[in-house]
């Protein structure tokens, strides 16, 4: 038996709470399922499971608010000797759970509301069906519209009348947090206790993560400026005659380049745990995106070494617009093995950046400026940029990073090989 | 006549746009923007959301906006003729 916990999607969230469930005790579930939508602060993110098996009770409700860590359902797994040393699963569950945020406080008086051991059904394939009956089972109230715990509490503290609005962006149109900011933004006013506990939280668990980060592990930092011209001009061709959706920006070039570097460089990708650091083989490249209501969240591109440009570019677009939009599975949040920081176009000239551990490396891009610079005794104008890299002392040496951020800086001149 | 039909039409353009840009920006306050201003930087819009912006308006106008051309749309007013003249 495997007891699922509120996951954690990042190093500033604190708690979670439960938008929808999509299975019911007795289903079977395979690995990749999406089981649960999950509101945070930064948004709803679909929830997977790693395994296969059948969920046996949920331990919260919908609308329940979690802390990361709670337990939410338990799963009889298919194959319980296997699974228990499923090394995905044992990655996954370390680093959520070290924050230690605290004890269960937010646990639902209704835990295990609709579980029953008579529902220990082995075996066979039922997903729930989602009619009103079901519907109104889990809902308190089907005549209001659905609304999420903290949207409510939102709502009510600035005395926004909820029923009366339209669908929100939940799952049937229940209303979230963001709905009611979004409305709460059209007559001005000064910000409210309810805003302020929620980025007081967003700090706390931030200062957790980066205290311990600095804390833990001794960092070291190099910086190299690197000339773009040639990956600009080879953009301006490829660009010259597509429609901005087939464009591909700077980014995905240098993305492409800082991830086929790395997989050369393991000692930069992959996790320090319990007093050993074990690489990965496939790059899962975190790329940090800016939401728009604040904050930041870090989704992984899976095996972005392996992704040729447009692909990589579609990616990244198709990441950016679920962040701000909603609909960012749970594996994406988790299983970056190495992390970018990047200060988009109107930053800064350099970022030197924090650690995410258990990760070993993260890689900092400044902005593209121009600037003089000297080619064959000649001074001449170029565009660059500055990429940095933080890195773990104990992993690694300033001459491997000096390597790695010199083979990005090569790859860059040649961006037709990474098409 | 056409002085003022053209001038209406600019008009329904730059709402086109402004509502465009709440699209991709929702709390992009095209209000009180500046229409010479480069509202890139006052919207806060990084080059992902400028170019689903050019995305959209190639869906809506018809007109696409090269990369080459990227420095004669800085601004609302320089977008919103470009376009006007494009159509």
């Amino acid at each position: 038996m495997k007891t699922l916990t509120m996951p954690s999607f990042g190093a500033d969230m604190a708690v979670g709470t439960i938008v929808k469930w999509n299975v019911k005790p007795g289903d079977s579930v395979s690995k990749g399922d999406i089981i649960a939508s999950i509101e945070t602060m930064k948004g709803l993110i679909d929830m997977e499971v790693f395994d296969d098996g059948i969920m046996v009770r949920l331990l919260a409700g919908e609308g329940d608010e979690l802390e990361i860590g709670c337990p939410i359902a338990e799963l009889q797994l298919k194959n319980e000797e296997d699974s228990n040393n499923n090394p995905e699963q044992i990655i996954k569950s370390v680093e959520p759970h070290n924050l230690e945020v605290g004890s269960n406080r937010a646990v639902s008086q209704d835990v295990a509301l609709h579980s029953s051991d008579s529902q220990h059904v082995e075996g066979k394939v039922r997903r729930v069906p989602t009619d009103v009956e079901e519907k109104s089972r889990y809902s308190l109230n089907t005549r209001q519209p659905k609304i999420s715990p903290a949207a409510r509490s939102k709502a009510e503290h600035l005395g926004i009348d909820w029923r009366q609005l339209p669908q929100g962006k939940g799952p049937d149109g229940a209303l979230l947090s963001d709905d009611i900011n979004i409305v709460n933004k059209r007559p001005t006013e000064p910000a409210s206790d309810s805003d302020k506990d929620s980025s007081d939280m967003m700090r706390e668990a931030i200062a957790l993560t980066v205290s311990r980060s600095k804390r833990d592990i001794p960092h070291y930092y190099l910086q190299l400026d690197m000339v773009l011209d040639n990956t600009l001009t080879w953009m301006n061709h490829y660009n010259a005659d597509l429609p901005p959706s087939k464009r591909i920006l700077s980014n995905a070039v240098i993305y492409s380049a800082i991830a086929r570097a790395l997989i050369s460089f393991p000692m930069f990708n992959g996790f320090y745990q319990d007093g050993h650091y074990q690489s990965s083989d496939t790059v899962h490249l975190g790329n940090t995106i800016s939401l728009r209501q604040g904050g930041v969240m870090v989704v992984a591109i899976h095996n972005a070494q392996r992704l040729g440009l447009a692909e990589l570019m579609e990616k990244i677009k198709d990441q950016v617009n679920r962040a701000r939009n909603g609909g960012l599975r749970m594996s994406e949040m988790q299983d970056a093995t190495v992390t970018v920081s990047n200060l988009g176009d109107r930053g800064c000239d350099t970022i030197q950046s924090i650690i995410f551990p258990p990760q070993v490396a993260i890689i900092g891009i400044g902005r593209q400026r121009t600037v003089p610079w000297v080619i064959d005794n000649m001074v001449t104008s170029a565009t660059i940029i500055s990429i940095s890299l933080a890195a773990d002392h104990r992993v690694s040496d300033g001459h491997s990073g000096a390597l790695l951020l010199n083979k990005i800086n090569k790859l860059l001149q040649t961006p037709e090989r990474l098409v | 006549m056409n002085n003022h039909s053209s001038l209406k039409d600019y008009k329904s353009l730059k709402d086109l746009v402004c509502k465009l840009i709440l699209d991709i920006a929702p709390e992009a306050d095209v209000q009180h923007l500046d229409p010479n201003e480069e509202f890139r930087e006052e919207l806060d819009l990084d080059s992902m959301d400028f170019m689903n912006l050019l995305d959209l308006i190639l869906k809506e106008t018809g007109v696409n906006v090269p990369e080459r051309d990227y420095v004669k749309v800085n601004s609302l007013q320089s977008l919103t003729e470009y376009i006007a003249t494009r159509k």
